[in-house]
């Protein structure tokens, strides 16, 4: 009976448990954004027309400033990697870190390693929004009627599930994994619902795209939207990465350590509905990325913000830039919709993960 | 290491909570000295975490105002407030890959900008603190694996570096084997804060306090040096034990002993 004040220390775990293999961090950044570079490179080289890496790089850096590469390439080629996969990659890139970083933040904002844009609703709310516009052909707002709607649609979802989670005090995993598929399937099933009965055939093809997640047909005017919300939404998470962290310890730890919990998370959604928002509305909603990535994030440099949110972004631009090459090579010249494939890796890992935190 | 702010004067005045219906504390008025070790006691429920929360801006009081060093705690800014008050709550626990270090860190958190590093005073201040509850060597371990003591530690260490003048801490010893558990206490006493500590060893909180606040039911029912609060009474009142109060031969200490009797001086307990 030595142990009674204390019977939890018996297992010694603590003190033989030896800090985690990592590399260093320095090291973490330029790996990745090779990583970022080769994955665009391929993206960029392979598909019906192959390309050599060589050559991507030499119309690239022609386009760049033309003393740079001696053009010995055909005139098709480079309209196929300047116009067609160009803008396609680029869009990945930022889709894939604008989903990572959002998967972050969301576990961080409600405090649950299982929280991703898509388990929680929020990608369906944003193609419910994007849906109506394209149904219902609103112009309002010129080329940011479709974004504005999808922000609106991930923001509403966001509230929605949040509160259906929190409600009676304190929010369980169960509660959130649960609220959030609810709010996912019945989102889902309006937008399902409104293609279905549109009379405009057009529509309801492209409707399709938001549903099922795809970059297909990516032009450089679908750009910009996006990529000025992802860079400049991730500068803001940057800058909070701070008061991120603290959440990580718990509401009671972060209010003590002088974070006004509410109006901090209330501003966070807003920020991710808005990320979210823009990025569904090029490429629908497209699952895991945001789950899967900030967890290989965490076991390679740890859970600090600062350190973590840079890394899911190169990771996330890389692993989308791969998973859509796969998507449009694999059955060529039919094309996958990417969210299939971000479905297939990530649903056996989101298992995987539910398993081992049930063990521990 | 000493703190790097002044003791402050805590108030509490007339603060009441009422949550769900249920009116959990009840216009409490208390006051701790700036320097001053003030006891938080009472049975489970008596409201000593709800009374602590209110202070670190965990909790709103309905009604009733905190004060530090007299300005109203929930109209200070939340920073600035967290460089001048610590907080120690009860055991949380995370889903997430952080290390002992990086919760320890955590307490520096108030005095930096947006984009600020650590930079190396901050390091020291970090390591320091690990340190001094004895727990360096753990500063790389996931804290999610260690032992409850061990949890408990981190996070006196994350109050620690906050280099506050004034500290709640709810429970800090609870999971403590009995060496940490003076060394703890011994720690918060050197720094010469002004500390309001919920504990429910009223041996430990005779020894190391200098007033202590009993509470029942949210209310106050006696406040004042340990020698003048522990009686016999007084514990079969608000604890329902039978209970003798002898002067420690060596230490002057009050020293309770429980007597182990089943049936409490006025009414029986449950048994289970």
């Amino acid at each position: 009976m030595t142990d009674i004040a204390e019977p939890r220390t018996s297992g010694g775990v603590a003190i033989t448990a030896p800090r985690r293999p990592r590399l260093p961090y320095p090291l973490v950044l330029p790996v990745l954004a090779a990583l970022v570079a080769v994955a665009a490179t391929a993206g960029i080289a392979a598909g019906s027309v192959g390309v050599p890496a060589g050559e991507v790089w030499g119309i690239l850096a022609h386009r760049l400033h033309p003393a740079l590469a001696d053009p010995t390439w055909t005139p098709v080629r480079e309209t196929i990697v300047i116009d067609v996969r160009l803008p396609r990659v680029l869009l990945c890139g930022v889709v894939g870190a604008g989903l990572s970083v959002c998967g972050m933040a969301l576990q961080a904002l409600v405090r649950n390693p299982l929280a991703d844009p898509m388990l929680l609703g929020v990608s369906s709310g944003a193609t419910v929004g994007a849906v109506v516009v394209v149904v219902f052909g609103l112009t309002l707002f010129g080329p940011f009627s479709l974004p504005l709607a999808a922000f609106c649609g991930a923001l509403a979802a966001l509230v929605a599930v949040y509160l259906l989670a929190h409600s009676g005090g304190r929010m369980t995993t169960v509660r959130l994994v649960l609220a959030g598929v609810a709010t996912a399937e019945v989102l889902s099933a309006v937008a399902s619902y409104l293609v279905v009965t549109s009379d405009d055939p057009h529509a309801a093809e492209s409707a399709l795209r938001w549903m099922l997640g795809g970059l297909g047909g990516t032009t450089w005017d679908l750009l910009p939207i996006p990529a000025a919300a992802v860079l400049a939404g991730t500068a803001v998470l940057l800058g909070v990465s701070r008061p991120l962290n603290l959440l990580l310890a718990g509401e009671e730890a972060a209010a003590a350590l002088g974070l006004t919990v509410h109006r901090f998370r209330a501003a966070m959604f807003v920020l991710v509905a808005l990320m979210i928002g823009t990025m569904v509305a090029v490429s629908g909603s497209i699952g895991f990325v945001g789950l899967i990535m900030p967890h290989i994030v965490r076991l390679l440099v740890g859970a600090d913000h600062r350190r973590a949110l840079p890394a899911a972004a190169l990771l996330g631009a890389a692993f989308l830039i791969v998973a859509d090459l796969a998507a449009r090579t694999l059955i060529s010249p039919e094309e996958i919709p990417v969210g299939i494939i971000t479905a297939l890796v990530g649903g056996p890992f989101f298992l995987w993960l539910m398993r081992r935190r049930a063990a521990s | 290491m000493t703190p790097a702010d002044k003791p402050g004067a805590l108030q509490f005045e007339d603060v009441s909570v009422v949550a769900g219906g249920r009116t959990l504390v009840e216009r409490v008025s208390l006051t701790v000295a700036p320097g001053e070790v003030v006891a938080l006691a009472g049975p489970n429920g008596a409201g000593k975490s709800t009374l602590l929360r209110t202070c670190y801006r965990a909790l709103r009081p309905t009604s009733g105002r905190v004060r530090l060093d007299g300005e109203d705690v929930w109209r200070t800014p939340g920073r600035r407030l967290a460089r001048r008050l610590a907080a120690v709550p009860q055991e949380s626990t995370g889903d997430f890959e952080l290390s002992a270090y990086d919760v320890v860190a955590m307490g520096r958190t108030p005095h930096k900008r947006p984009f600020a590093g650590d930079d190396s005073d901050d390091r020291d201040i970090i390591m320091q603190s690990l340190d001094r509850l004895d727990i360096a060597g753990l500063a790389h371990a996931p804290f999610d694996r260690l032992s409850g003591g061990e949890k408990q530690r981190v996070l006196i260490a994350r109050a620690l570096a906050q280099r506050t003048g004034t500290m709640v801490l709810d429970e800090p010893t609870n999971h403590l084997d009995l060496r940490h558990q003076l060394d703890a206490l011994h720690l918060v006493r050197g720094l010469g804060v002004t500390a309001l500590i919920a504990l429910h060893d009223l041996n430990l909180a005779a020894a190391f306090c200098d007033r202590i606040c009993v509470l029942d039911g949210g209310r106050t029912v006696a406040v004042g040096p340990p020698a003048q609060v522990l009686t016999a009474e007084l514990l079969a009142e608000v604890y329902r034990v039978d209970a003798e109060v002898t002067e420690h031969p060596r230490t002057g200490i009050p020293q309770i002993t429980v007597l182990p009797g089943r049936d409490g001086p006025e009414r029986s307990m449950p048994t289970n």
